[in-house]
């Protein structure tokens, strides 16, 4: 019984039986939701993407900043995919991966560098780099498409195609968040990212390298959107000057579903990414069973107020136990 | 950005329009020499309005109007009034424009046309009283009738069928699909509409959609999409899918967006009209507008290039023609 308790204490336990609840009401009501071949791929496959834009996006939080511009820096990456395709069908697809994720990674470095040295918040950096970078993709763009029939189709195959009855895209999302889980919660910069979100004045007191580890988690980030890119090319098959368009806050929705306090020193990826699991989920399951198209986007607000408040609530109720705490040790702090 | 590029082109133009307009009085024969004329399609990145566009730079060669094009990059009803208040403020002669919403940019265009604007809609109407002539590329009976038509074909006159639409407040679409149920109830009364789904014509919504419809109704025999980049992005799941070959996929789309999936079988025939020649006759439209041929009162004539000679009819609209089916024998001819 204790065990339950402390699980059900764990967000991300949390998050993952309300996410294992949704899917097994809507196989209730359903089943080739989850029972059919299709079904089956499609829970896994869909969230991927978002999945792995929630990992970066959770590394950005956890230092009490934000990227906002990972729509963009998506829908442009993917753009590049295409058109280095588009360009030269014959290139290998590890050389393309690596191409669109350096570009994210370069674009993730502008923002780091701006909140870093310039110290300008990162709300108001990633705005305008979230519009700036889509003028980029418009600019580049205009009004080009790439279809499917421009892309080779190994590597829109690579979209679909499961291994083991898992999907390749899911696989990708999967070692992301293992890499990334291992790296913040096992080594020093990892947990210097916690440091600096909890305190930012303090870990520079502390002499941590706050600048270099700000960052490297906007670098990563980017990084992750420019995979992100890669997979949404594979996976859609179609890539306009649109793609990612609003995708930034369903993914800050996640992350913060998931458990990663918005003010920074808190949570986890694993949390981030089973919020945004959650999030497609809920949002594939709505019209599955059935609720019309308007109310879906107005569920999705709810859950992520909820989570807000939850986390308020749980954070006030810490905090109260925490000074109950010290009171005990400290009789003569009551008593002055 | 696209955007402040046009916006200085537009001062330029406008500049050039002011001098003209002093001329015109003293020479006729000057026709439309120097008239600048602005398109603004529901959304950039879009191949179709691309090919709308390249149409009316045609017609605008022809003619000796100088043609610019802005629009914004996600079809929301009220995106396009910064760029109809912007071309106000530049007094271009004519505004050639596909509404993302009947009466959200009603003000806009009234605003436009006060300041002596003449206002072409093309594709999507706005209410009649908001512009003086709307190019209409086949009446709404008839698309309504050629998809019917090719999806009864396809699934053998009987079974499911749904709809994914653009956005829920699209006129085109949603007139269409008015028609279509009207019609489904009357001529084939084996055919059940069980869900209309809406994509927002965002390829990652629709391709959701897609999935999220396959799954809510197993015995789906066939999807109808009247709008392009939702058909793509159905063919484009479908063709991925165990649904292949089992469930049509038909609607309006554009050849290169569905050459694919023609080729590899997803997707028998579909049909459209020429996006070209509806842009082309649009920017006809403007002209004969600005140089007074025509006022947008039913019966008035004018010659439309290679089109031939077109009547305005009832609420000033004038007829492109009939839509045009596609398939795998006749698709390779085509490229846009």
């Amino acid at each position: 019984m204790r065990a339950v308790g402390a699980a059900l204490r764990s967000r991300e336990a949390a998050v993952a039986l309300v996410l294992v609840l949704v899917v097994a009401g809507t196989t209730v009501l359903q089943p080739g939701f989850l029972l059919s071949a299709g079904g089956w791929r499609d829970l896994l496959l869909t969230p991927s993407l978002v999945a792995v834009l929630a990992v970066g996006q959770a590394i950005v939080v956890v230092t009490r900043n934000v990227d906002l511009s990972v729509g963009s820096v998506l829908g442009l990456c993917a753009y590049l995919t295409g058109t280095l395709f588009a360009a030269a069908p014959d290139l290998p697809v590890v050389l393309v991966v690596a191409a669109a994720v350096a570009a994210g990674a370069v674009l993730g470095l502008v923002n780091g560098v701006v909140v870093a040295f310039a110290r300008v918040p990162a709300l108001v950096v990633t705005l305008g780099t979230l519009y700036a970078y889509r003028g980029l993709v418009l600019t580049w763009a205009g009004s080009d498409r790439i279809d499917a029939s421009d892309m080779p189709h190994a590597f829109l195959d690579l979209g679909v195609r499961q291994v083991l009855g898992v999907p390749v895209l899911a696989i990708v999302a999967v070692l992301v968040l293992a890499v990334a889980a291992h790296y913040l919660h096992t080594s020093r910069a990892g947990r210097q990212l916690y440091a600096i979100g909890s305190d930012p004045d303090a870990a520079v007191l502390y002499g941590l390298p706050v600048r270099r580890r700000i960052l490297t988690a906007f670098v990563a980030c980017g990084a992750l959107a420019g995979l992100a890119g890669v997979m949404f090319a594979a996976r859609y098959g179609t890539v306009s000057s649109g793609a990612g368009t609003g995708l930034e806050l369903t993914v800050v929705g996640a992350v913060v579903v998931g458990g990663v306090a918005i003010f920074g020193g808190s949570g986890t990826v694993l949390g981030a990414a089973t919020g945004a699991v959650l999030l497609v989920t809920i949002n594939r399951a709505l019209p599955v069973v059935g609720v019309p198209d308007f109310w879906q986007r107005a569920v999705v607000g709810v859950l992520i107020i909820t989570a807000i408040v939850l986390d308020r609530v749980l954070a006030d109720r810490r905090a109260r136990a925490l000074a109950r705490a010290r009171d005990v040790r400290n009789p003569q702090e009551v008593a002055r | 950005m696209k955007f402040s590029r046009s916006v200085a082109v537009l001062v330029a133009a406008g500049a050039a329009l002011a001098l003209t307009a002093c001329g015109g009085a003293a020479d006729d024969a000057g026709g439309g020499d120097g008239v600048t004329v602005t398109m603004l399609p529901k959304n950039l990145g879009n191949p179709y309005f691309e090919t709308s566009t390249s149409g009316a730079e045609e017609a605008a060669g022809e003619l000796g109007l100088a043609l610019e094009e802005v629009g914004p990059e996600t079809s929301t009803p009220d995106s396009q009034v910064p760029f109809i208040n912007t071309s106000a403020q530049q007094g271009v002669a004519a505004l050639v424009v596909s509404a993302n919403d009947p009466r959200a940019i009603g003000d806009a265009l009234d605003e436009a046309r006060a300041a002596g604007t003449k206002v072409v809609t093309f594709d999507s109407d706005t209410d009649p009283e908001f512009r003086d002539i709307f190019v209409n590329q086949a009446t709404a009976e008839g698309i309504a009738s050629k998809q019917l038509e090719l999806i009864s074909e396809q699934i053998g006159g009987s079974g499911e069928i749904a709809i994914l639409s653009a956005s829920a407040n699209a006129t085109n679409q949603n007139a269409w699909i008015e028609l279509m149920e009207a019609q489904l109830a009357s001529d084939y009364p084996d055919i059940e509409l069980v869900e209309i789904a809406y994509g927002d014509d965002d390829d990652q919504a629709s391709f959701d959609k897609t999935a999220a419809l396959l799954q809510a109704h197993p015995d789906l025999k066939g999807i109808v999409s009247p709008t392009t980049v939702g058909v793509a992005a159905a063919a484009r799941y479908v063709s991925t899918s165990e649904f292949k070959g089992k469930v049509a996929v038909t609607g309006l789309g554009t050849p290169n967006q569905m050459r694919e999936y023609v080729e590899d079988g997803t997707v028998t025939a579909f049909a459209l009209w020429n996006p070209g020649d509806l842009g082309y006759l649009a920017a006809y439209a403007a002209s004969a507008l600005v140089d007074g041929t025509i006022t947008g009162a039913p019966g008035e004539t004018f010659e439309a290039g290679r089109l031939g000679e077109f009547t305005v009819g009832e609420d000033g609209v004038v007829l492109l023609g009939d839509p045009f089916v596609f398939d795998a024998s006749n698709i390779g001819d085509f490229d846009f």
